[in-house]
């Protein structure tokens, strides 16, 4: 283990910075993060071991104790509940003879559940050390634990068990007009490096993370740096070190765009982030990629090779004199890694906690640095207005949200994969084109958006009414909604970083109310209780990740109130667990269970 | 000319890089908090200090005034946001204030306090945490750490050593120790070092010292902590 580790760290060059690609690598190569392998690269990296043993408790995909050689999760998202999911883990668990959570006797193998893996459109979905399984059904599962039973290597395995598929459905302005290598960069060079930001602004592009910054306004403020950088000279202000960042991070349930993005529009992509750094003067791009988006790796990195062969990456490029290149660095399971600060936490190879702000990331970002971050579908159509123009964008869309917006539609639909729509297009048309009848609400913008009723679909995409990163979750009469809000509930609480108080503590507060209410042990005052508690974690969070995790009950509560309400038993109080359940204990101990060994929970 | 903020509707001045919360605890007027010192970089964890900046939700410790900011501490809303807070943090922990030997010098108590806490409000979580009696003269009850990172940074920042850390994620956070057996007794710590005596809880405690103060004579039996901590605060400010 003593040389892996120390080749390793030479590998990357002892940087402190690079703590996560090298915690992949040992995590991938023993299926843990041995104590030894902890001390040897606090010296190595030369930071401490509690740094380490930090990072490694905080990402999903990190274990402290031993995992199996082959590591099985299976997604969570509420679309794979929705196809059988939890059949499906329970067949599996029974198939392998292991608990869920748990390492089999032998070491072999193990099993658990993680967050959504983006996989939506071809779920249920998993991950087997770390690569994408998809469609997974019971002959794919008797295979699956045939190939581990057997200790198949995995690049042995059928290749049809990892074949992620794009189903883009609903090309538009962007992925309709795929745009050639370089032909963005030269528009820039020809039309100018400043008119061609103003051609960015002109098209009124905003972030499509869901935010909906203004991306020119951005670039133009990171270019600016910190107030004390306007007080030098051009030449030592060009100077200063800026960063481009890629946010890959998709880990908003329900969303896969990006990974679609990434894997048939890389050259768009890295384009739009050549094109900023130029503009605003930087060097070193970032792309972060989700850990789920594992299988896209190797592939992205034949793109930027081609790319520094064709010129259009490395130094001097296109003979213009820029200077830029891009790193890609994989997560490692939190979804919190997608709030831009936590994402430049996690780049620095720390715990992905949320920055306090001001001051920003354009100002202070990566090492300190003015960074941009922003979404792929951004980037990628930042990349075509520069060829097109910003008139070309922005003739699409509504009054204050030009152009397109990609979305990964999922969930009861003939058709679930990508649609592309000007803004402005309403829920209806969308529902038509996916093929969705019966439908009882649609979740816009993942389980941090809102659920919409089948009254609303007359509403629009755009960031005036219905924002969304991409995520399209459909849900027809049959589904149940509390089912749906529980979901997303146990997700934010399992996801919250910890940080601040109201997020850590509120997010475990809110699924404890909610399962006490759809348990059927809520009473009179728990709905107000549950409102309450919703409304404190929505306003006192300290990031976004808080500031929504209440919007799933919010949204539900205001449309369906008698919902809930038809949960809660009707007394005027109900204590706060199951007063015979704790008995149950007792009663195996004392081998008894005559109606003497049962208590009545409440005169009902 | 100095820089104005107001602070519910009292006009406070301030000096350029200052915070709201130092322009606050200058100007004599309290803002609550428990992960906030002086000494320290803020951290803006425990959310207890947020007021309204201009109608915006802003951690006080973190946000730097601004002149003409107009800022809204000590209202109804805030106080029950606040307490709420406070209730929160009781639960997740083990907080058995008559069992505690902090009792009365603990901030998180005086804190419940001053916000009229009359109960827990929220269900108890009851977590299993440990205890670590390793060492000879310092000692952690995790069941009463708030995760307030006081001691990590005392201990970098005035002890020059990195005996803390906090590890995990969400609910699952803790504190960890610099040691390679994860014990306290195999750390660099000394009774002497601040980052002993800066938990505001009674987490982290020097041995048998518990009770040489007789409970009723200690600092929070006599005064409310709004005072002693503007009174502390604006000393160590002055050195």
């Amino acid at each position: 283990m003593k040389k892996f580790i120390q080749d390793l760290a030479e590998t990357h060059r002892y940087q402190p910075t690079h703590l996560l690609p090298i915690l992949r690598s040992v995590q991938s190569q023993y299926h843990y993060i041995p104590q030894e392998a902890i001390e040897q690269l606090a010296q190595l990296l030369n930071i401490s071991r509690t740094q380490i043993i930090g990072v490694v408790e905080f990402y999903s995909f990190f274990h402290l104790s031993p995992r199996g050689q082959y590591e099985l999760l299976i997604s969570d998202s509420i679309t794979d509940h929705m196809s059988g999911k939890k059949n499906l883990i329970s067949y599996l668990a029974e198939k392998l003879k292991v608990a869920v959570g748990d390492v089999r006797q032998d070491g072999v193998v193990s099993l658990d559940n993680t967050s959504c893996t983006g996989m939506c459109d071809q779920g249920p979905a998993g991950l087997v050390n770390g690569h994408a399984l998809t469609r997974l059904d019971r002959p794919r599962l008797d295979l699956i634990s045939d190939l581990i039973n057997q200790q198949k290597p995995l690049n042995e395995w059928p290749a049809e068990l990892f074949l992620v598929e794009d189903n883009i459905y609903q090309p538009g302005l962007l992925l309709a007009n795929p745009i050639q290598p370089g032909t963005a960069l030269r528009a820039m060079y020809k039309r100018g490096v400043p008119e061609t930001l103003a051609e960015i602004s002109f098209a009124e592009l905003r972030g499509r993370g869901g935010a909906g910054y203004n991306t020119a306004w951005k670039w133009h403020l990171c270019y600016e740096g910190p107030e004390e950088d306007s007080f030098c000279d051009i030449a030592t202000h060009r100077q200063q070190q800026r960063y481009v960042v890629c946010n890959a991070d998709e880990g908003e349930p329900g969303t896969f765009k990006d990974r679609v993005l990434l894997n048939s529009y890389a050259h768009e992509v890295f384009e739009g982030m050549t094109l900023c750094a130029a503009i605003i003067g930087a060097q070193q791009g970032f792309l972060y990629l989700r850990g789920e988006y594992l299988h896209l790796y190797e592939k992205l990195q034949a793109v930027l090779d081609e790319r520094r062969q064709a010129g259009l990456l490395g130094s001097n490029i296109l003979k213009e004199g820029l200077n830029f290149d891009i790193e890609i660095c994989l997560g490692a399971g939190a979804y919190i890694c997608g709030e831009e600060s936590a994402l430049i936490e996690s780049l620095e190879g720390k715990m992905g906690i949320p920055r306090n702000r001001p001051p920003y990331p354009v100002t202070q970002g990566y090492l300190g640095k003015p960074t941009v971050v922003n979404n792929v579908e951004t980037f990628m159509a930042a990349a075509s207005i520069a060829v097109n123009g910003g008139d070309w964008f922005a003739n699409v869309g509504t009054e204050k949200s030009k152009g397109t917006k990609i979305l990964s539609i999922c969930g009861d639909c003939s058709q679930p994969g990508i649609y592309e729509y000007p803004f402005g297009t309403t829920i209806q048309t969308v529902l038509n084109d996916c093929g969705a009848s019966d439908v009882l609400g649609v979740q816009i913008g993942g389980p941090s958006g809102t659920f919409i009723s089948n009254k609303e679909f007359n509403r629009q995409l755009a960031f005036e009414d219905l924002a969304t990163g991409g995520s399209f979750i459909v849900f027809n009469d049959s589904r149940n909604i509390l089912e749906i809000v529980n979901n997303f509930t146990h997700f934010f609480a399992h996801e919250s970083c910890g940080f601040c108080t109201p997020c850590r503590v509120g997010t475990s507060l809110l699924k404890k109310q909610l399962d006490k209410i759809i348990g059927g042990h809520g009473s009179a005052g728990d709905v107000v209780a549950l409102e309450e508690l919703c409304q404190l974690v929505k306003t006192q969070s300290h990031c976004g990740l808080g500031q929504t995790a209440a919007n799933p009950v919010l949204s539900t509560l205001q449309r369906y109130p008698e919902l809930y309400q038809s949960r809660l038993k009707k007394i005027s109080y109900e204590p706060g667990f199951d007063l015979d359940g704790a008995l149950e204990t007792a009663r195996r101990l004392a081998k008894r269970n005559d109606a003497s060994a049962h208590l009545a929970q409440a005169e009902e | 000319m100095s820089k104005l903020i107001t602070i519910d509707g009292n006009t406070i001045p301030f000096e350029e890089g200052q915070t709201i919360m130092e322009a606050a605890t200058a100007a004599g007027v309290y803002i609550p908090h428990l992960c906030h010192h002086p000494e320290f970089t803020p951290h803006g964890s425990c959310k207890l200090c947020t007021v309204k900046v201009n109608g915006r939700t802003c951690s006080a410790c973190t946000f730097p005034a601004v002149d003409g900011q107009d800022v809204l501490n000590n209202t109804q809303e805030l106080t029950d946001d606040r307490r709420l807070i406070t209730q929160m943090l009781f639960v997740e922990g083990n907080h058995f204030c008559p069992s505690c030997e902090k009792t009365g010098n603990c901030q998180l108590q005086a804190v419940a306090y001053h916000l009229n806490m009359l109960d827990n409000h929220f269900p108890l979580f009851y977590p299993n945490r440990e205890l670590d009696a390793s060492h000879a003269e310092v000692m952690i009850d995790h069941n009463r750490c708030i995760f307030c990172t006081l001691c990590v940074r005392a201990s970098q920042q005035k002890d020059g050593k990195d005996v803390f850390a906090i590890s995990g994620r969400g609910l699952n956070k803790h504190l960890i120790v610099n040691a390679q057996s994860g014990l306290l007794k195999d750390t660099d710590i000394e009774a002497t070092d601040q980052a002993a005596h800066i938990c505001p809880t009674g987490a982290i405690l020097i041995k048998r010292t518990a009770y040489q103060v007789p409970i009723g004579e200690r600092i929070y039996d006599h005064q409310q902590i709004d005072q002693v901590s503007l009174a502390s605060e604006n000393s160590q400010h002055d050195k």
